[in-house]
């Protein structure tokens, strides 16, 4: 394959992305106008993010044609996060007032 | 054997592979995109967290089209951005100079945007501590976080602008380039996330 198909190969494939990305982007409109619970609206808007997240991640910045740094940087991110939920759970037990204040 | 000889030579056998054959200026931006992600990830759960325990909590936003136009110019920054590291990548100086001021533009351009909506809901009266609608901590938390995302939106455009001329200069190569990349699209990937939780969840039904 030469340097300019490789090429155009490549844009074509950052210009389909960036469709499928205005799309996601589109159903997040379209869901914020659904007469949903908040809760539902919640979670489906954040479903749709994720897969835009992923979508960037694997293709923009080229997570995808590495496949160690991905693993690094998603294993790495994920573990950060859920060692950060010890301090939002004990925000939720100051925010609900339980145990103790009650 | 010479200085030289023993830098290059005799401490070859002596250096270890990059981690993840990435180049260490890339995997330094790659750690810095990790421990920012858990920023706004503490701020997004923070506020997720003072919304849900407001009943009161104002739903001050009536319109999308300035969020519709702030989301499609940054998601159209990160394409031009890729075009940019493209052209660098096969040499064309001009053209990589080019697209990467077409971002800064485009990046230019959501943060004007931004500052007008800014400056609307400080005209409808909505501080830091207080508004018209309800509970007093949206201000804050709103300010907090769309704040912190132009901040990193305005340091892009600089450091775009910057990186861009050097490059041109010939003082920065395309990796420089595409690594400015990684964080103008991790910029683009935030505002994902921040436009659901901080906006369309709080808009006037």
């Amino acid at each position: 394959m030469t340097t300019e198909t490789q090429k155009s190969g490549g844009m074509k494939k950052d210009l389909v992305v960036y469709l499928c990305l205005l799309a996601l982007a589109a159903i997040q409109f379209v869901i914020a106008y659904q007469s949903i619970d908040a809760s539902q609206m919640l979670v489906r808007m954040l479903i749709v993010a994720i897969v835009e997240a992923a979508l960037a991640l694997l293709f923009f910045m080229h997570l995808a044609e590495n496949r160690g740094l991905l693993w690094f940087v998603v294993v790495f991110t994920v573990s950060v996060l859920l060692t950060m939920q010890y301090g939002w759970t004990d925000a939720f037990r100051l925010s609900a007032g339980a145990p103790w204040a009650k | 054997m010479s200085q030289a000889g023993m830098t290059a030579g005799g401490h070859a056998g002596l250096m270890e592979r990059p981690m993840f054959s990435v180049p260490a200026k890339k995997m330094a931006m790659w750690l810095f995109i990790i421990a920012d992600t858990t920023t706004f990830a503490a701020c997004l759960v923070a506020y997720g967290f003072i919304r849900n325990a407001n009943p009161n909590w104002p739903r001050p936003f009536h319109s999308i089209t300035n969020l519709a136009l702030m989301t499609f110019i940054l998601l159209t920054s990160s394409l031009t951005m890729l075009m940019g590291v493209r052209a660098a990548k096969a040499g064309d100086k001009s053209g990589a100079l080019r697209w990467t001021l077409a971002t800064a533009a485009l990046g230019i351009m959501f943060a004007l945007l931004h500052l007008r909506e800014w400056m609307t809901l400080i005209h409808e009266g909505m501080r830091l501590f207080k508004n018209p609608w309800g509970t007093g901590q949206f201000g804050a938390a709103f300010y907090s976080i769309t704040g912190l995302h132009l901040t990193h939106v305005t340091g892009g455009v600089i450091a775009l602008v910057a990186v861009g001329l050097r490059y041109k200069a010939g003082r920065y190569n395309a990796d420089d380039l595409e690594i400015l990349g990684l964080y103008w699209h991790f910029v683009d990937l935030v505002w994902m996330f921040v436009v659901p939780l901080v906006y369309l969840l709080n808009l006037a039904h």
